[in-house]
């Protein structure tokens, strides 16, 4: 009786607690806002931290009220910190929550392309790299952004770059959005290449010839031997881009469309060669010059070994103009000089796969005998929409892109060095200002833009390879192989012989004539 | 009431019961296995299938292509051959002293087993087996560790796993001599000594690369006291390599220390006492009575560890990225890297010649060291 009793007491006491949690607990949420929403939102003010005002807010509330973007891309802190530091200013202007989930650069395509191949779509959007898109836009994983940007004022397309613009897009729709511009440049110490009495460098030899003099004096005034040259070199890093930059001027001399992966004729690849081999050389010497663990270095190191002032070239996208400003961890203030990746004064002959004296006809678009051919690595982080998410979602994912992507925000971006974030538009490289207010000197900020804006506009420029499985060629094949001859354990012969072969199977793999096609449409080859 | 005619003739509720317990074993039983199926069977077979396939995207998902042993084939004669068992040199009269020793052995122990009066079909099958296992691993090692050869992935692992085991025995079994005395201090260092197991793999691992920064790491002091301010471990495929088994011993020692401590602890005094009184030194009492006491309990160790330290991941990853080249790489990072490229094929190929790696090695130690070494105790 005594249990029945005890049962009875219990059931009423959890009969009550239930009546009790379900009155007090949130009242239920009414239906979402109206779709009729407009697709963009927002005219951000136009400062530095921009405060959530102009919200465009319907009767129910914000346009994006209870709508969560998980928003995938590459462990920061560059690159996600501006997403994770703006994301509250959009929820604020709109409603929308931003979800930035990172993970390393190493995983960013995997992690994407298996979300949305195997239907997951945890993901509802992506900042990566816009080459990969002619991966994920056939497969239709990633949503046709374009209606969406012609009908944008605010994101000022016609204001970016014409080449991001391309690069963005895939048979001509709008695919990504760019945050960012990417140009690889050479950065050099004024001040102690005046002191040596040399120039900066020209063609890679030059290079290689200013890294050796200043390699193993003090370049900081702390006493201690520095180097001449810091080009990282770990594997699974960068060195598949930095090998490109190097190559690219022996490769390619007859204009843009030309090409310096493979042969437009057939598709085999243009490494086994004495151009490509003599870039493998050159990358190889720069490691005398550096950091005793430079093969086990990323960029990360190479940067921070420069703003500390203890390299004298370095090899690098546009951040590092931007870090060497930072008064709270630069040396180099008003010290970096930035140019066009150096050129060669020798070229391939495509025909004979030897290495041939710059003329009039070998090298048209040569300066003082040297070709250059500026290698726009990576393309800048884009913004992508998962194509299988809920309209609304994707209407909010791709108005946070925009909002981010807008000259109000991306202006002050830019001249951030944390941000990890490299100009794009036109107007950055026209208007000074912010990178005057930025804290550049005005020596400084021609030099810096002008670097970049020069290798925008070559008429040699190389674009990175946008064509099926990219980042089979690159990232795996090339970068394996890299790394084995870099460690001394392939002699450039059999490195170039090796690399050749990996993207002759791959090539064979995925289709040769369409590899082809696709290889040359997005050079512009005919 | 007549109860013993109620007794003979059981009632339809006794038959319901019985066979009520009869299905109940089943269906208590039948999720267990279901889920076992589920968990370990399907992912093998499944797995078995994407190493014969070739993933390729395709509009709206993906596909996945039977190549038959197309992911196979690359690994031993194709473009990953090298990265796979590695480049091998020009045999020299000690590769081939060596490896004529290994085949003489083997040969010796095949030819024991024929004459043996007991074969079975079976034991046959796996000692030829073992036979062109061990011979074709001993080719392979004499020719790529020296003479201008390099190591594959392949040979890495069994770098990783047997030099470091032997190190992490030797260090664990020494500790735990140690800490059974009776000194002062000796819970305290007990605790200390248990730690490294304690830490994460990764911590461990961004710890040594810190440690082994010449240039920006804690003992830079040291190195520059030494003149090695412009050394680098990682810049030689062995320095590389040693950094990481450093990493792994000091990271693993622990367990075979605290298990040994268990074992050294649970032998019987007496004999060691009787010993004593008999005049025997501790070298003595170690050999003949402590050995063989703590030998059963060790032969479980040393393959509970080798199962785990075939699978190395982190260390190698972290460190060293794999590098120099992929010096350091694992078999395990090999198919890590393979996935990460979403070459699902050849990753699931690299991990199943791992698990026929492991079970080839853990059958030999079970069927041939342990239970020979245990039996003749």
């Amino acid at each position: 009786m005594n249990t029945k009793k005890m049962l009875v007491k219990l059931l009423t006491v959890m009969i009550i607690f239930g009546v009790l949690v379900t009155a007090c607990g949130a009242p239920a949420t009414e239906a979402p806002a109206p779709t009729e929403a407009p697709p963009v939102a927002t005219e951000a003010p136009a400062t530095e931290a921009p405060a959530a005002t102009e919200a465009p807010a319907t009767e129910a509330g914000l346009i994006y009220e209870g709508v969560t973007v998980n928003l995938l891309t590459f462990v920061g802190p560059q690159v996600a910190e501006p997403l994770q530091r703006r994301g509250p200013d959009f929820t604020a202007l709109t409603g929308a929550t931003i979800n930035v989930i990172t993970v390393p650069n190493s995983d960013l395509y995997q992690k994407a392309l298996t979300d949305m191949a195997t239907g997951t779509n945890a993901y509802d959007a992506f900042l990566f790299a816009p080459s990969w898109i002619v991966d994920f836009a056939p497969a239709g994983y990633i949503e046709d952004l374009t209606s969406r940007v012609e009908a944008d004022e605010a994101l000022e397309w016609n204001d970016v770059a014409p080449f991001f613009r391309d690069f963005n897009s895939y048979n001509g729709k709008v695919y990504s959005i760019p945050l960012d511009g990417d140009m690889h440049m050479v950065y050099y110490r004024i001040d102690s290449l005046a002191e040596a009495g040399l120039e900066p460098p020209k063609t890679w030899d030059e290079y290689l010839n200013v890294a050796k003099t200043l390699n193993g004096t003090d370049l900081n005034g702390d006493g201690e031997a520095d180097y001449g040259s810091c080009i990282s070199k770990a594997p699974q890093q960068q060195s598949y881009w930095w090998i490109w930059s190097i190559a690219a001027p022996y490769i390619q001399s007859q204009g843009n469309t030309q090409g310096a992966f493979f042969n437009t004729k057939d598709m085999t690849p243009l490494v086994n060669n004495e151009a490509f081999k003599r870039a493998l050389e050159v990358y190889k010497e720069t490691g005398l010059y550096g950091p005793p663990d430079e093969t086990n270095q990323g960029v990360g190191d190479s940067r921070g070994l420069f703003i500390s002032g203890r390299c004298a070239l370095t090899m690098d996208w546009g951040d590092i103009g931007t870090l060497a400003i930072d008064p709270a961890n630069s040396k180099v203030i008003d010290k970096v000089g930035a140019i066009v990746t150096p050129g060669s004064t020798e070229v391939l002959d495509w025909d004979t796969g030897k290495l041939v004296p710059c003329d009039a006809t070998t090298c048209p678009y040569a300066v003082d005998g040297v070709n250059h051919a500026p290698f726009a690595s990576f393309g800048g982080w884009a913004g992508a929409v998962n194509a299988a998410a809920d309209e609304k979602v994707k209407d909010a994912a791709y108005a946070f892109l925009s909002y981010m992507a807008q000259p109000a925000q991306s202006n002050a971006d830019v001249v951030v060095g944390a941000t990890g974030y490299n100009p794009f538009r036109i107007s950055q490289f026209t208007d000074q200002q912010a990178w005057l207010d930025a804290g550049f000197s005005q020596a400084a900020a021609d030099s810096y833009l002008g670097g970049i804006e020069a290798s925008l506009n070559s008429p040699n420029m190389v674009a990175d390879l946008r064509i099926p499985q990219n980042q089979k060629y690159i990232q795996v094949e090339l970068d394996r192989i890299l790394s084995e001859y870099i460690a001394g354990d392939l002699t450039t012969d059999e490195a170039a012989q090796q690399i050749y072969d990996a993207w002759e199977a791959i090539t064979e793999e995925v289709g040769r004539e369409g590899q082809l096609e696709s290889y040359k449409a997005t050079i512009g080859a005919k | 009431m007549n109860t013993e005619s109620v007794e003979r003739q059981p009632s339809r509720l006794d038959a319901l019961t019985v066979t009520v317990e009869r299905l109940a074993e089943s269906v208590f039983i039948t999720p267990t296995v279901l889920a076992l199926l589920f968990l370990s069977i399907f992912p093998l077979i499944a797995s078995l299938y994407v190493s014969l396939a070739r993933f390729k995207i395709a509009k709206g998902g993906f596909t996945l292509t039977f190549v038959g042993l197309d992911n196979y084939k690359k690994l031993f004669l194709g473009t990953d051959r090298t990265h796979f068992l590695g480049a091998f040199a020009p045999s020299t009269p000690l590769s081939w002293v060596i490896f004529g020793g290994v085949v003489v052995a083997l040969s010796i122990f095949l030819a024991r087993y024929l004459l043996n009066a007991r074969i079975s079909i079976g034991g046959l099958i796996g000692r030829i087996l073992l036979t062109l296992g061990l011979g074709g691993l001993t080719w392979m090692l004499t020719h790529s560790i020296w003479n201008g050869g390099r190591l594959g992935t392949l040979s890495t692992t069994l770098v990783y796993v047997f030099l470091g085991i032997f190190f992490q025995y030797i260090l664990g079994l020494s500790l735990a001599m140690l800490t059974v005395q009776n000194l002062p201090g000796r819970r305290f260092f007990r605790v200390v000594f248990l730690l490294p197991m304690m830490i994460t793999p990764v911590g461990v691992a961004y710890m040594f690369r810190m440690l082994t920064d010449t240039s920006k790491g804690p003992f830079t002091p040291v190195w520059q006291a030494l003149g090695l301010i412009d050394f680098s471990w990682v810049n030689n495929p062995w320095g590389a390599r040693t950094a990481i088994l450093i990493a792994d011993i000091w990271q693993w020692t622990p367990f075979m220390f605290i298990v040994l401590v268990a074992a050294l602890e649970s032998q019987p005094v007496e004999p060691i006492e009787a010993a004593t009184v008999d005049g025997a030194n501790p070298w003595q009492i170690f050999r003949h009575i402590t050995w063989p006491a703590i030998l059963p309990v060790s032969m479980t160790l040393i393959l509970i560890r080798l199962i785990e330290a075939f699978k190395i991941v982190d260390l190698p990853n972290v460190m060293t990225n794999g590098g120099p080249g992929t010096s350091t790489q694992s078999l395990t990072l090999h198919a890590f890297i393979n996935w990460r490229a979403l070459d699902l094929g050849g990753s699931a190929a690299v991990a199943y010649i791992l698990l026929f790696l492991v079970t080839f090695f853990g059958m030999i130690f079970v069927n041939l060291i342990r239970q020979r070494t245990v039996e003749t105790l």
